[in-house]
């Protein structure tokens, strides 16, 4: 079992700390943030070293920030093996919202990743079925985006009232 | 067999209008759509069972909406739902009735507000004849909702008001023979 | 050839539907298409302008088993607010979310069997069901969706009678457990029908993410209560109990419905030893805050749910409202492994698998 700043340090030293930073807020759980283009060998490597062994991954969330005009991706990693967890986060610009699936890696994210393309509008490289999940596919706009409007009518259905 | 047990031992015939026999029996053998939506479906399926026991007003599943008299809409009926629930209408043979089951499909119920992917109240796109509100309403609530549906079908006469299609040719009929005096 | 399963269909739990691509009657490809009871569960934690609104929006996900959602709700704000929640407390919201953990088996393994034409067990769960349903609702009010735990406490205090109601319950639901094995875990019948089908090897598992009694049927011993101990969890004694082959292969539809089985026993386990060191003084709304205002910070917090591991994933902005909740349900993963485990498969078997993974479309939809 390995505590957060363990793990960030044991990224470190395989990847450098240009792509790399560990942060964490006033309460909860500290994140490592992780450039966009790097996430998937991140994400291979976490997997695949003995000491980490991250085999599964929890959650996948897609979060709009529309302050910096960018939209993030949450990764929660657990492992079995060793019980230990760590949240990994991607930031990108909202004008360029492409992350690297990590859909080979770990087949949860197949589903979470449309989701999130669902929800926020981030957009998965290389995912095999890139299509939304929950809302119908001739829907307008993302529901979770801070701007989001409710379109009126949905096949001639109103929406509202 | 409860109401007619013993009452017509002398002779085997019984005078009734056909309205009221059709009526009869249609009341009690509703036959359900085995269809169930949100949490309601939840509360639909322990009435079906062993405590509250719908069977014994005649009331049944059916898995096709071809053999069902009556669909409960129980739950809340989304966008993406919504053109199929008035697909599994259309495919239920007349008469047929439908109970609205829970706020949810009366009018949006809790996801009114903000809710950009639920339809505001099932009537939107099918006729509803009964309403039952509650989030999600008591096994007996819905049981009282089958009881009030029992009472319009009682009211109900062969050219009723429930056949719009029949009720408009007969309006057009008397025009006609109006223009006619 | 392709057909259509759902979103109408008597034995799909709700609006599910299922793309099948057959050859003849083997299955080559399943497609799931889900999101017919969207109810934008995320949009409305963010529109709420208090964390405690949310609350009976969690029950409304899955509301099979929603004591279990509103309790992983409650810890993971309380998490954030760093509050202690009294010991009374934390005794009663474990035996109501073991008890519903109990009606949520009881409901899965009922309709597990009426999906594969055992209509009797189906009527002897909705019975012992019926009795739990009769101590949440004098305890809540309700009878499906409760509303009942609040931040840092609960709503109000519990009936004078919890206690001996819930004990006598325990004593009955035990010869049942018995008789419902007689009648449906050892029947030939059931056994063809779901011995050796969908079998979900541990690694794919793991990989898909599977929790719960999906993954604990696969024979990977992993319980949350254990593993990652929340609420008081860590001073009971039971076991996890895990799919051991002993009709067919390890991670069949057997192993899993078994499994859903022997952990009713345990969680009745829990609530004798719960019930036993319960303190029967103490005011259960003392710690419920009046203004929930959290630091900035965000949080993924996990509980054990009948179906496997919710996890709430909670964004503070210092503001009266979370600025995002995303909720992790076990439903939305184990329906995204079916594939998985379904190809190959005969197409009498999909109601099998589709009931042996137990899920619950309000919470694969949210």
């Amino acid at each position: 079992m390995k505590t957060p700043e363990e793990i960030f340090e044991h990224l470190t030293s395989q990847f450098g700390e240009d792509e790399l930073s560990f942060e964490s807020r006033d309460i909860g759980q500290p994140w490592i943030a992780v450039q966009a283009s790097k996430i998937r060998e991140v994400s291979k490597f976490l997997r695949d070293e003995p000491d980490l062994l991250f085999n599964t991954l929890m959650c996948l969330s897609g979060v709009h920030y529309p302050k910096e005009e960018e939209l993030g991706v949450a990764y929660h990693l657990n492992s079995t093996r060793h019980n230990h967890s760590i949240a990994l986060k991607v930031r990108v610009p909202e004008n360029e919202p492409n992350v690297p699936s990590v859909e080979s890696i770990w087949k949860t994210a197949n589903w979470h990743e449309r989701e999130a393309w669902d929800m926020t509008g981030v957009v998965f490289d290389d995912h095999p079925n890139h299509k939304r999940i929950l809302l119908p596919e001739d829907w307008e706009g993302h529901p979770l985006r801070k701007d989001y409007v409710q379109q009126e009518f949905y096949q001639g259905i109103p929406t509202g009232e | 067999m409860g109401m007619l047990d013993k009452k017509y031992h002398d002779s085997n015939i019984i005078i009734v209008s056909l309205e009221k026999a059709l009526n009869w029996a249609r009341k009690n053998s509703l036959w359900y759509e085995q269809f169930g939506l949100a949490c309601c479906a939840i509360e639909m399926m322990a009435t079906a069972a062993s405590r509250y026991d719908f069977d014994r007003f005649g009331i049944l599943p059916r898995s096709s909406p071809r053999q069902a008299d009556v669909m409960i809409v129980a739950g809340t009926v989304t966008l993406k739902m919504a053109s199929r629930i008035e697909r599994l209408y259309e495919q239920m043979s007349e008469p047929r009735y439908v109970i609205s089951m829970g706020s949810c499909s009366n009018c949006g119920g809790p996801y009114w507000e903000h809710g950009y992917h639920v339809l505001k109240g099932v009537d939107k796109v099918i006729p509803v004849d009964v309403y039952v509100p509650g989030c999600p309403p008591r096994p007996e609530a819905l049981l009282e909702g089958f009881l009030k549906l029992q009472e319009k079908i009682t009211g109900e006469t062969i050219i009723g008001e429930k056949d719009k299609d029949l009720e408009a040719v007969k309006a057009e009929i008397i025009d006609s023979n109006k223009d006619e005096d | 050839m392709t057909i259509n399963m759902g979103p109408q269909h008597p034995s799909t739990h709700g609006v599910l539907r299922l793309e099948l691509d057959l050859d003849g009657e083997v299955i080559k490809n399943t497609r799931p298409n889900i999101g017919y009871l969207h109810r934008c569960f995320e949009k409305y934690a963010e529109k709420m302008d208090d964390y405690s609104k949310v609350v009976p929006y969690t029950d409304r996900m899955d509301y099979v088993s929603a004591m279990n959602q509103e309790h992983g709700y409650v810890i993971a704000v309380e998490r954030m607010l760093e509050l202690e929640v009294p010991e009374r407390v934390e005794y009663i919201r474990v035996i109501l979310a073991e008890l519903q953990r109990i009606a949520s088996h009881l409901l899965g393994i009922g309709t597990f069997g009426l999906d594969l034409g055992a209509f009797t067990p189906f009527l002897y769960c909705f019975t012992e069901r019926e009795k739990i349903l009769d101590i949440f609702e004098r305890t809540s009010g309700a009878r499906l969706l409760y509303n009942y735990f609040a931040i840092g406490g609960l709503i109000k205090d519990v009936h004078p009678d919890f206690k001996k109601d819930t004990a006598e319950f325990t004593k009955t639901l035990r010869p049942v457990i018995k008789e419902l094995n007689d009648l449906l875990s050892t029947n030939q019948i059931f056994i063809k029908r779901t011995a050796n089908i969908g079998v979900l090897p541990e690694k794919v598992a793991l990989n898909y993410g599977a929790s719960g009694p999906v993954l604990r049927g696969s024979g990977v011993e992993w319980d949350l209560r254990k593993n990652d101990p929340y609420s008081i969890y860590d001073r009971f004694e039971f076991d996890i109990p895990t799919g051991m082959g002993e009709v067919g292969t390890i991670g069949d539809c057997w192993d899993r419905y078994i499994v859903r089985v022997r952990e009713m026993e345990q969680s009745l386990r829990i609530i004798e030893q719960a019930l036993d060191s319960m303190p029967d003084e103490g005011d259960v709304t003392e710690a419920v805050p009046k203004r929930i205002r959290p630091k900035e910070g965000e949080l993924y917090a996990r509980t054990e749910t009948p179906r496997g591991e919710l996890g709430y994933y909670i964004i503070s902005d210092k503001s009266a409202s979370p600025y995002r909740v995303k909720a992790r349900a076990p439903s939305f993963v184990h329906l995204g492994l079916l594939p998985a485990i379904s190809k190959g498969a005969l197409i009498a078997d999909m109601v099998a698998i589709v009931g042996s993974i137990d899920i619950v479309l309000g919470e694969v939809d949210r």
